[in-house]
């Protein structure tokens, strides 16, 4: 008999995909889906019911259901409702459902995705976080904070049910087509500010492999913490210049940045994203290839090409670059030849 | 000074640290595979009238013939299509277009290879040929590949001894240095951008294990700030080691530590006082004073053209002891100071033998 599947966040695009994907799986007999609001995209076969995660009809619903495997998103940006916090929601959220959990027998498995962004960011920090790297600085604001007290929460749970078993995938920030994000809306500005003397390390996954990663966590009892993002890294100012944009450095700060980006571009940047922005991160993903058997498909430079093919290049088109570079190499090739008795000019860096 | 009877550990017999300086031991050349032509060659020829350099993305060529031929090749695939301007142009061009358009790859560590092959080596070669007039001595102690564990001497005020160490096993032994740094160097704007760009990383043991896995050259300089601005009446007198970690990272990935020991780098900038309120303020570990700066204004942060000496010592074997080894504070301890110790001995052998501060 196949798993009954209880995703949360399926309104999401990421929850959404990673339903789909469940449904087809043979080794799923059912998907429920739980959300607030109603999904945009379409969730195959799975079972929509429309809930929110602080409300007692939860525990209910395991029972009913005979769910046996929970997947629970951490959403980076849940529907804004009156009187509640994103943090409120994440966090009481997971509380409320991981109690529900508790009671429930049936419950065999659960998997959280989380964040690396639990590592936090700081110039005190190794250069690439493994699984077991304590963070210097516990991210103190925004999602990252979200999903730091959303682990702590389940490692509680898990010592009260040493029984089911534990999958947490901490993923590096969405990039790819038909992302909508906070690292996305803030790439597509047309003049990305940076932080003046710092050029961070950048990892981002496909949505693609964090939907396939995920879905492989949840038919497959793959206990552990996994980090989970693209192959290799990229810095902010050659994302963006890959991105066809030009960079503004802004003298550090976040009140500034935050103000210039606001400025600029209407558009904030989160808190918990400043640190990020000044200092990078890059984590290890050995773990995820050999323990938990999943190599992402897309690797960063991948996945920002792809990101970049769907929002088009701005100011600094990369093919205009390339003409330029051309007329410029004739222009200079014309003028050597007419003085070709003359000092050659030296090139160089 | 008790100077202990130390006992070469971990060299399966053979001599640890030699005292020879113009052919390398049994042991080293072990660990440098290559064939080279008669050693005292290699070992005189690495002085300044070498001029021949390899590009670090190959294997040292054997002579100038293999140098010009691999340049020749270099220059044909970095042709531009056209061929309208001239070779070092359209080079220059195809680099700027590169770096705005984002086109070219960094590692997780964030070390940036053309940038600093192309300009960040170039823009120091001048000081430390002209300026400096490094004279290198024992390059062949150096692995030609492999991990292995760089240890040196730390001052000079400015960490200018780091770069061109840097600069030197670039130029002439083809290979990357990755400095481990203090982590206020990834505190500042602007420095820490460029030492994560030239292959730096923190002075970590995750940081320094994974490099030496990965086959890196690292070097680490473990006297730190204590070292760098270290006042002027105490040069050449080496600070504490450190806590011996990079002895321990050493241990665990079994890569060899090579004793680096740097002259002429503590009169570059003669550090003959310090505010240490202004520096307390600024959060620096000192602000220093010279017989410059600051009464000369901008002028004060040319350095003195003092003649240096870099040489590299006797390779100290890791691969051979038991697991566990590295845990052992003991032995851990032990090698630290048999580095040290090698090192400062080194320093006075080269000291003594100098005719001039600046010639």
């Amino acid at each position: 008999m196949g798993r009954v599947v209880l995703v949360t966040g399926a309104a999401t695009p990421l929850g959404a995909e990673t339903a789909r994907r469940l449904v087809d799986d043979a080794a799923v007999a059912r998907v429920v889906a739980v959300d607030v609001v109603p999904p945009a995209a379409d969730l195959g076969g799975a079972r929509f019911v429309r809930a929110d995660l602080r409300n007692p009809v939860m525990a209910e619903l395991l029972g009913v259901e005979g769910v046996d495997t929970v997947l629970h998103l951490t959403v980076a940006e849940p529907p804004a409702r009156a009187g509640s916090s994103r943090g409120e929601r994440n966090v009481i959220g997971t509380m409320q459902l991981l109690a529900a959990c508790q009671r429930a027998a049936g419950v065999r498995s659960l998997v959280l995705s989380s964040s690396t962004g639990v590592y936090g960011a700081s110039p005190r920090d190794p250069a690439v976080f493994t699984e077991d790297t304590v963070a210097r600085q516990l991210p103190r604001t925004g999602f990252a904070k979200d999903c730091a007290e959303n682990e702590g929460y389940l490692r509680g749970f898990a010592r009260r049910r040493p029984d089911v078993a534990i999958t947490v995938l901490r993923c590096a920030d969405l990039l790819g087509a038909g992302v909508d994000g906070p690292l996305a809306r803030y790439l597509r500005l047309p003049v990305v500010p940076t932080v003046l003397g710092f050029d961070p390390r950048l990892q981002v996954l496909h949505p693609d492999d964090a939907a396939a990663a995920l879905a492989r966590a949840t038919v497959n009892d793959l206990e552990g913490t996994y980090n989970l993002a693209g192959d290799g890294a990229v810095t902010l100012t050659q994302l963006v210049r890959r991105l066809g944009r030009p960079s503004l450095p802004v003298p550090r700060g976040v009140g500034l940045l935050g103000q210039a980006m606001r400025r600029v571009a209407g558009a904030a940047l989160p808190a918990d994203e400043a640190a990020l922005l000044t200092y990078g991160r890059v984590v290890d993903t050995t773990a995820l290839k050999e323990r938990f058997g999943l190599a992402p498909r897309w690797s960063t430079p991948a996945a920002v090409a792809d990101f970049g093919s769907f929002i088009g290049s701005g100011l600094l088109d990369p093919e205009c670059v390339q003409r330029v570079e051309r007329a410029l190499g004739a222009t200079v090739g014309a003028a050597c030849a007419a003085t070709a008795t003359g000092p050659r000019p030296t090139g160089g860096g | 000074m008790a100077d202990a009877d130390v006992i070469p550990i971990g060299t399966r017999g053979r001599p640890g640290r030699g005292s020879r300086t113009t052919s390398p031991s049994q042991a080293s050349r072990l660990l440098a595979p290559r064939p080279r032509g008669p050693s005292k060659r290699a070992a005189a020829g690495a002085g300044r009238e070498q001029t021949a350099r390899a590009r670090p993305d190959a294997s040292v060529p054997e002579d100038v013939d293999d140098v010009v031929e691999q340049a020749a090749a270099e220059l044909g695939e970095e042709a531009s299509p056209g061929g309208a301007a001239p070779d070092p142009i359209a080079r220059a061009l195809a680099f700027l277009r590169r770096r705005l358009t984002g086109d070219y790859e960094i590692d997780e560590i964030g070390f940036d290879a053309e940038l600093t092959s192309s300009v960040l080596m170039p823009l120091l070669r001048p000081l430390a040929e002209k300026w400096f007039r490094i004279e290198v001595r024992g390059l062949s102690r150096v692995p030609a590949e492999g991990g292995a564990l760089l240890v040196a001497n730390h001052s000079g005020t400015v960490p200018m001894d780091a770069l061109m160490t840097s600069l030197v096993l670039h130029d002439r032994a083809g290979r990357y240095l990755r400095a481990l740094g203090a982590d206020l160097v990834f505190t500042l704007p602007f420095v820490s951008e460029l030492a994560r760009k030239a292959g730096a990383t923190l002075a970590c043991a995750e940081d320094a294990e994974r490099m030496l896995g990965d086959g890196e050259l690292v070097g680490v300089w473990p006297e730190g700030f204590k070292g760098v601005g270290k006042p002027f009446a105490e040069r050449y007198q080496l600070r504490r080691f450190g806590r011996g970690g990079f002895v321990s990272a050493a241990i665990r990935t079994g890569v060899p530590i090579v004793p680096c020991s740097i002259v002429g780098a503590e009169e570059i900038y003669p550090l003959i006082g310090d505010i240490p309120a202004l520096a307390r303020l600024l959060k620096v570990p000192y602000l220093p004073l010279t017989p410059l700066l600051p009464w000369l204004g901008p002028l004060g942060v040319v350095p003195l053209p003092s003649k240096w000496v870099i040489e590299f010592g006797e390779p100290i074997r890791t691969d051979a002891w038991r697991d566990g080894a590295a845990d052992d504070p003991m032995l851990v301890l032990n090698v630290t100071d048999q580095v040290r110790e090698t090192i400062q001995q080194t320093l006075y052998t080269l000291l003594m033998h100098r005719k001039h501060v600046f010639f």
